[in-house]
């Protein structure tokens, strides 16, 4: 290849590519085939293995051994359904919060004068660098019934009892908000940021007032950001564990807390397979529009 | 966007900040607070911060955690600069798709399902669980990280200068080393901060891929939070902000002492 | 040495000024040797360039440096160099010349390999250059951008294309002052390329292309970004750098002013192809097609059929009215259209009738032109065809003054014109 110098040689691709089909792509294949099998008393706890000193007969009766059980006993227990639904809506009603929250606070930033927004950013961000989990504790203390949530309302005389929002969905929703801000408010800050001020003038001339040319060129402008920030926000709320786990209540079901039970609690690796494969199926949608944007902005720039 | 701030900018601004903020102020403050009651506040200490360095399994934990975010981060960081590099440079090529693919999804993957489809493999391959593991996984899901941060550094970058070298003699090797690596460096740096600090303070994937003797400060700090609050937990909470916040400062300030550097040579 | 350097400055200047001088052999565009009919009725004055007499490409012993053989370059649909076949000679300052797209920077970059030919070879030397990597080629660039290395210090910058070469420190460091000289930025040494000013970043990057002593140099719009005042200096002093080194200069530019100013021979191209190639008074004064004529310089063109032959002058009939009468250098058949390609400073303007009765046209001045040195005047002929006449401000107050509106007379000489057929 003569230009074979414009073009980085190919151990660099190969590199990247073989980790990944290695830690990331044969790992999901893995977690296919034990969905497949049979839970045991065992080490490792499923079955059946693949023996490859078994020859073709012993191949045979590893396919053999594989069946749809446990996608049949996932699907048909209301439980479970009912943890996805949960997940769903869950992620659904806090990327909608994320968004009403998000974009005012993404619009403020990209509208402030020059020297500030560094900071603004640096702001935005330094609370993701400092721990997730550290974040979601400190509103366990914010919520509990002797919370500083609680004992200002009280003050002020809101309420007359403390409130129980610990343990429910809300303080779910509310963790996921909060955490997952930073997420929704970057890729907006980024496309709201690189909005021409001319576009507004030029409407503004053309006689609109300002609440149409937010609607009708900034908003439309500012849509592929939003949509960004929604898919990075709802597809992992969606399959959280540490949030519903410490923030949720024991009728919260959301379906990575299921998971989590299912592997280390109920030791039942295969049934969590499934749960994961199903999970999957379900994001797959969302995952591929969210790649298909990524590379398309690769491709413009 | 210069039209400068409306009332409903600068009140939406302080309260999202502010929201933002809160938990993380409260949670330092209490870590001070000499009572045991998260309520009642019953004067200024230091004794939790005490406690910390008594507590050994903490300060193992604490260790295991800083050595495989170290390691994790450095690969990662290696990995991702590759990926980057095919993704913005290599063009069109088969299989393609399917690599731009392994390396957005794990930015939104759920963690609980990497964590368990890596322990599956390791369990495969009967790899013993333990430090390796935990740190080979934190490797690929922080290596996309790293690859979308140099993405968009190489994506502006002026690939005149690589051809200015290879015509001055240098081989593309010698090129990427003198030229191209330099000017992405902030970039890379930035990129091996963040790949640095989403291992400390991953949860979930060590959980699933730790074995004896590796377990992480943020599993221990989780089962110790799952019993409730404690002023130690924000003891070693604020300091865990405290040595992240120092980190990210350390590194803007390195920055800008090394444009100051420039500024002021000849 | 000194009198090299004071010769090629006379040389430039020469050529602006200077009508041709034939050489013996022309190529044209397609690269065949064609010999012109010189028949004339009188000798047309040649004024002599002071100087060298730096003309390898007459001589049919010497052999080229650079070779293209019918080389082509395509991107799919679109072919962005036709089939082109080129020779360059060593110490020869050439130049491509072109409008965008022509083709002209993919030549060059595939001289330089950055760039692979669809059909056709590279020859260098003898070598031919397919498969040989831009780190390998004794070729450098002076890109457009300059393209310097901002994280190296002006020192670091030029000593780049040395290390690569593994040269000792030493003699690292004095080639790097010997360039540093030549491009008079002695002292800068440890600044950084953003503490430059455009007019010494690009010394820095002359310095550094030179400094390995390539044998060929290749410059991309060199002067494109300098300011008008600076380009004139520069275009000298690049020929004075050339002429001291000696070294195959090849410049790339769209400025035909640049080009005629620094090359010994120029080729113009058009749309992958080289339409015309030769001495810059060849190119102004014998342009061979209407493009050629168009993108250098100034021209009017007169469409025109041709009505008869007198000796060695063509009759032509237009709708300027009165005969035109125009010297040619071969034979063109009767009943050919044709246009005469004047240039305005070819054109005599005055209020009072002239004498003769050919080469004469009548019209009106629409608008006048005052740059200082010269006064443009722009003049619609009763044809409805607007011609631009040039004259010198030879004195500071002139004698006959032209305004707008005045009726005035244009002639020119029958030798003024050329005639082409294409």
């Amino acid at each position: 290849m003569a230009d074979g110098h414009k073009r980085p040689h190919p151990i660099v691709a190969a590199m990247p590519y073989l980790w990944l089909a290695a830690f990331f792509l044969v790992p999901f294949v893995i977690v296919f085939r034990l969905s497949l099998s049979d839970d045991v008393l065992a080490q490792p706890p499923y079955a059946p293995l693949f023996e490859w000193s078994a020859g073709w007969s012993g191949v045979r009766e590893f396919f053999a051994g594989l069946d749809f059980e446990n996608y049949a006993f996932v699907l048909t227990d209301s439980l479970y359904i009912e943890a996805y639904w949960q997940s769903i809506w869950i992620a659904a009603v806090s990327t909608a919060i994320l968004m009403l929250i998000g974009f005012p606070v993404a619009y403020g930033m990209a509208r402030a004068p020059q020297g500030w927004r560094p900071i603004l950013l640096m702001l935005i961000i330094l609370p993701f660098w400092t721990s997730f989990l550290i974040r979601v504790y400190a509103w366990m203390g914010i919520l509990t019934r002797e919370g500083l949530l609680n004992q200002a309302l009280l003050a002020i005389g809101l309420i007359d009892e403390p409130l129980d929002i610990l343990a429910t969905n809300a303080a779910v929703i509310l963790g996921i908000v909060y955490s997952y801000l930073p997420f929704m408010v970057l890729p907006l800050y980024a496309a709201l940021e690189r909005q021409d001020d001319t576009l507004l003038e030029a409407a503004a001339d053309l006689g609109a007032p300002p609440w149409k040319s937010f609607w009708l060129v900034t908003f439309p402008l500012a849509l592929p950001g939003l949509v960004a920030g929604s898919l990075l926000c709802f597809i992992p709320a969606v399959g959280e564990f540490v949030i519903p786990d410490l923030l949720g209540g024991s009728d919260t079901l959301m379906i990575g807390r299921t998971l989590w039970t299912e592997f280390f609690t109920n030791r039942s690796w295969s049934v969590a397979s499934t749960i994961a494969v199903l999970l999957l199926l379900i994001l797959v949608v969302p995952i591929a529009l969210y790649q298909n944007i990524q590379s398309r902005s690769l491709e413009r720039n | 966007m210069r039209k400068g701030l409306s009332w409903f900018n600068l009140v939406s601004l302080t309260l999202g900040f502010a929201f933002l903020y809160l938990p993380i102020v409260l949670l330092i403050v209490y870590s001070f607070n000499d009572s045991r009651l998260v309520a009642v506040w019953g004067g200024f200490s230091t004794r939790w911060y005490a406690e910390i360095w008594q507590n050994a399994a903490l300060l193992d934990a604490a260790w295991v955690t800083l050595r495989v975010a170290f390691v994790s981060a450095t690969a990662a960081t290696i990995l991702g600069t590759l990926a980057a590099l095919t993704l913005v440079r290599r063009g069109r090529f088969r299989g393609r798709l399917l690599f731009s693919g392994m390396v957005y999804a794990p930015l939104v993957m759920p963690e609980v399902i990497l964590g368990l489809s890596l322990l599956l493999l390791f369990v495969a391959v009967e790899l013993d669980r333990g430090f390796w593991t935990v740190t080979l996984a934190h490797t690929t899901f922080t290596m996309c990280f790293v690859a979308v941060v140099v993405q968009s550094r190489l994506i502006g970058f002026d690939r005149s200068l690589e051809e200015a070298a290879m015509d001055l003699g240098a081989t593309p090797f010698r090129t990427f080393f003198s030229v191209t690596l330099p000017l992405i460096f902030p970039a890379v740096a930035a990129g091996w901060i963040l790949a640095f600090t989403l291992s400390l303070d991953d949860l979930v994937i060590a959980s699933f891929t730790t074995g004896p003797g590796a377990t992480t400060l943020p599993m221990r700090i989780y089962s110790q939070v799952r019993l409730g609050v404690t002023p130690e937990i924000n003891a070693v909470s604020t300091v865990f902000i405290a040595f992240v916040a120092m980190l990210v400062i350390a590194a803007s300030l390195a920055m800008k002492w090394q444009q100051a550097r420039q500024r002021a040579a000849a | 040495m000194d009198n090299l350097v004071l010769d090629s400055r006379l040389r430039g200047n020469e050529r602006m000024l200077s009508i041709a001088n034939f050489p013996a052999n022309t190529r044209d565009a397609r690269g065949e040797g064609q010999q012109r009919l010189t028949s004339r009725s009188e000798p047309l004055p040649a004024s002599e360039a002071a100087g060298r007499e730096f003309s390898p490409w007459t001589d049919p012993a010497a052999v080229p440096l650079i070779r293209f053989q019918n080389v082509t370059r395509r991107f799919g649909d679109v072919t962005a160099i036709d089939g082109l076949s080129l020779d360059i000679y060593e110490r020869e300052f050439f130049a491509l010349l072109g409008p965008s797209g022509c083709g002209k920077t993919t030549l060059m970059r595939m001289l330089a390999g950055f760039e692979t030919p669809s059909e056709g070879r590279v020859l260098l030397g003898g070598q031919d250059l397919a498969g040989v990597p831009p780190y390998r080629r004794p070729v450098n660039i002076m890109f457009q951008s300059y393209a310097l290395f901002p994280h190296m210090t002006v020192a670091d910058n030029i000593a780049f294309g040395l290390k690569q070469e593994s040269l000792p420190r030493a003699e690292i460091v004095e080639r790097v002052s010997a360039m540093l000289k030549l491009v008079h930025l002695e002292g800068m040494e440890r600044r950084k390329p953003d503490q430059l000013s455009g007019g010494q970043r690009q010394r820095v990057a002359l310095a550094r292309a030179l400094a390995k002593r390539p044998k060929v140099l290749l410059l991309d719009e060199p002067l494109a970004a300098l300011d008008r005042k600076l380009r004139e200096q520069t275009q000298f002093e690049l020929m004075d750098i050339q002429a001291t080194l000696g070294t195959t200069f090849m410049i790339v530019t769209h400025d035909q002013e640049e080009a005629m100013t620094v090359a010994d021979r120029i080729a113009v191209m058009d749309h992958g192809r080289i339409v015309q190639m030769g001495a810059p008074t060849e190119i102004y004064e014998q342009p061979s097609s209407r493009y050629v004529a168009e993108f250098v310089g100034n021209v009017n063109l007169i469409e025109a059929t041709v009505s008869g032959r007198d000796g060695g002058a063509v009759l032509l009939e237009s709708t300027i009215g009165s005969p035109l009468r125009a010297i040619v250098t071969e034979n063109i058949v009767p009943q050919t259209k044709v246009a005469l390609a004047l240039r305005p400073e070819k054109i005599r303007i005055t209020v009072r009738k002239p004498d003769t009765t050919e080469n004469v046209a009548r019209g009106e001045v629409v608008g006048i032109a005052y740059l200082g040195d010269l006064s443009i005047y722009q003049v619609r002929l009763e044809s409805g065809q607007v011609v631009k006449a040039a004259r010198p401000n030879v004195t500071r107050v002139a004698e006959q003054p032209i305004a707008r509106g005045d009726k005035v007379f244009l002639s020119w000489t029958p030798e003024a014109g050329v005639v082409l057929t294409r």
